[in-house]
């Protein structure tokens, strides 16, 4: 008897303790759930309002009725624009561009950041800080230089660079080789050191210790680098712009705004339709590739 | 298997000299263990003979032959660090493959390899694992897995046991010794932990400040210390020391601790320190053990004082005494039942027979 009064004595105390404890965290959780709320209303809006207005005939647009409903849903603008050589033309050069450069871009990098994060080199400090800033410097202050060396390089070579699809191959490695470096030398950094020693006392060369032991363990970091490559190289229009104009060797970004705008006619439409299509392939690449982003690989490797 | 050598090897960076003119021998099979403080050049010299350091001067030679520019995967070591690093995209059975893999042994062999140091180190059930999925201990298993199937001349531990709980490190350390009686290879083993070199070693390479004090079996070391430093390292609770001077008392000589307390000294040590200068500032080295309760009827070279206990730790099977003698703080171990008490006056014997006697200034051991 008497212990049973001792253990309701005990209980009320603790359960208020435990409630403005857990009261505190429901607090925390709702303003956190309030201003994830607040941000992706902000951040998916747009989205909608192309979405809504790619499904809308030109005439529904210009009649300028409700922006935020569709009363006469219609196809038309996304079959006119995937039926359009034109539209295709674009697509299919963003994708070749952005394929090739994340490929060129990953074939530097990675070798480059382990070369820097594990390769004590005369000067490799130096060389790490210098490839960071050379990211720091903005493309609107460098286009016009560039443009100048690529039509000299033409004169000189007769190698045509100005005005075709693949000068962006070699434009586009200047912004983003910097920066996967620099992500990717954060990466190996986190490696532990014992860990390439292990592999090379193992009898494993500097090329094997990359491919068997650093890349499998900063696989996180690979895809995070490939995708910001990807998202770079797919979203870049300032660099199209200036260094391409036929229609033929357009991207879809600057070909979006160059065909579809004509004069002070602007086809909302298709622009929309357009912007929206072009904006899937990073979305499925990112959904693709954040099954493989499990953070928190390297847990196990050491004592952990 | 083979013999390492090394001949006054010295590794500099830029400005400090971490390890300063290292000579040293290991023989065939020989459990040699590197111990000493923190930063005293143990993990560097364990590195160099790995070849991941560079050595700035002397030699270094594996089975007789030089490889001072030999890169470490051609000098066929296996080596386990502090934090096991093991491969933590691969499984147990791949992480103690590797190497092999690499060497493209066939298929079999590894097989057979890796299955025999699974069942030697108990993980056979756990070669399917990840890194992440193996507690600490079964980590540093594989860890050492991965050397045995490599099957090298010399393994190189560095402080393979300094994260795991103490318990763990006394069952590891069994198993290690255990490990080395059957594959008997050459090993060369660092720890900052005395217990360890002791337990383990059959020589113990004593360093400090990036040289070798001592070099001795584990018994060497601890009756018959070369220096204050080597004495006061090995061996714990440590060896006491006691501000003392030699005199000739009634034509014998004796050991003056303090204005009332003087000990005559046992006819083979008396002979041994009789060329000593009796002006020299000396130290009285004595291991806690051989101080405790007196008894009635006192051995020869045993001599009875008396002091008051400022702490006493009981610790089962014996207890220590702490009590302050000259200034300095003494520690003795007296049997449970002596009736040592805090505060309390005791009567202690000391043991002369298993004294030690050292130049206070320079340190050596006399
Ligand atoms: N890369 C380095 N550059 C400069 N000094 C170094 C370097 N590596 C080690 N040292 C210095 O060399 C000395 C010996 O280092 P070492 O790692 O061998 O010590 P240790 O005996 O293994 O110590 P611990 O028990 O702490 O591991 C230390 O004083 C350390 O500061
Ligand atoms: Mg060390």
């Amino acid at each position: 008897m008497a212990s049973t009064v001792v253990i309701d004595k005990g209980a009320p105390t603790r359960k208020v303790k435990y409630g403005s404890m857990s009261r505190d965290r429901a607090w925390a959780l709702r303003w956190s759930y309030f201003f994830l709320i607040v941000f992706a209303i902000f951040s998916l809006v747009p989205p909608l309002y192309m979405l809504i207005t790619s499904l809308k005939s030109s005439a529904e647009i210009s009649a300028a009725t409700n922006p935020w409903w569709v009363f006469h849903p219609t196809l038309s603008n996304y079959i006119e624009l995937l039926t359009s050589n034109q539209f295709l033309t674009f697509f299919w050069n963003s994708a070749w561009v952005s394929i090739v450069v994340v490929t060129i871009t990953m074939l530097i990098s990675v070798p480059a950041a382990f070369a820097l994060s594990r390769m004590r080199f005369w000067g490799s400090a130096t060389l790490a800080t210098g490839v960071f800033l050379t990211y720091l410097i903005p493309d609107t202050l460098l286009f016009l230089p560039l443009f100048k060396m690529f039509a000299a390089f033409g004169d000189w070579t007769g190698i045509p660079l100005i005005n075709r699809w693949y000068v962006l191959l070699i434009v586009y490695p200047t912004l983003t080789v910097p920066f996967c470096t620099w992500i990717m030398i954060g990466y190996f950094a986190s490696i532990p050191k014992e860990l390439d020693e292990a592999a090379i006392i193992d009898g494993a060369s500097w090329f094997q210790t990359l491919t068997r032991i650093f890349i499998p363990v900063a696989m996180p970091g690979l895809i995070a680098a490939t995708i910001f490559a990807f998202t770079v190289s797919w979203a870049q229009f300032l660099y199209p712009l200036v260094f391409t104009t036929s229609t033929d060797q357009l991207v879809l970004p600057v070909g979006i705004i160059t065909t579809l705008i004509k004069g002070d006619v602007f086809n909302w439409g298709q622009i929309m339709t357009g912007a929206l299509l072009g904006a899937a392939p990073p979305l499925i690449i990112y959904a693709f590739l954040m099954d493989y982003y499990i953070a928190g690989l390297t847990a196990g490797a050491t004592k952990g | 298997m083979a013999d390492v050598t090394l001949r006054k090897v010295i590794k500099r960076y830029d400005e400090v000299e971490a390890v300063r003119g290292i000579d040293l021998d290991i023989a065939d099979h020989e459990f040699v263990v590197l111990v000493g403080p923190s930063g005293c050049g143990k993990s560097t010299t364990l590195r160099m003979i790995a070849g991941l350091e560079d050595i700035s001067d002397g030699d270094i030679m594996i089975g007789g032959d030089v490889v001072n520019d030999v890169p470490p995967k051609d000098r066929d070591i296996a080596m386990v660090f502090q934090n096991y690093a093991l491969y933590p995209h691969m499984t147990v059975a791949e992480n103690m493959s590797f190497g092999l893999r690499l060497k493209r042994y066939p298929k079999a062999e590894i097989k057979s390899r890796v299955d025999e140091a699974a069942r030697m180190l108990d993980i056979v059930e756990l070669v399917d694992r990840k890194p992440k999925q193996l507690s600490g201990g079964q980590r540093q298993r594989v860890a050492m897995g991965r050397a045995i199937v490599r099957n090298p001349k010399v393994f190189l531990f560095d402080e393979p046991l300094s994260n795991l709980d103490a318990k763990l490190r006394v069952q590891m350390r069994i198993e290690i010794k255990k490990v080395h009686q059957k594959v008997r290879t050459t090993t060369v083993y660092v720890t900052h932990d005395q217990v360890e070199a002791m337990t383990l070693a059959d020589r113990v390479v004593v360093m400090n400040h990036g040289r070798i004090e001592q070099i001795g079996t584990p018994n060497e070391l601890y009756h018959k210390p070369a220096t204050k430093f080597v004495a006061s390292f090995i061996g714990s609770p440590a060896m006491n020391f006691i501000p003392c001077r030699l005199e000739d008392l009634a034509g014998k000589l004796h050991v003056r601790l303090t204005d009332r307390t003087t000990f005559p000294l046992p006819p083979a040590r008396a002979a041994r320190y009789q060329g000593v200068p009796r002006s020299d500032k000396l130290l009285l080295g004595l291991r806690p053990e051989h101080i405790t309760e007196a008894r009635p009827h006192l051995a020869p070279g045993v001599e009875a004082f008396d002091a008051v206990l400022d702490v006493t730790e009981p610790m089962g099977m014996e207890t220590l005494i702490y009590f302050t003698l000259e200034g300095s703080q003494v520690c003795g171990r007296v049997n449970p039942n002596a009736g040592a008490q805090d505060g309390a006056p005791l009567r202690l014997a000391v043991d002369l027979n298993n004294m030690h006697l050292l130049n206070e200034v320079t340190g050596v051991v006399l």
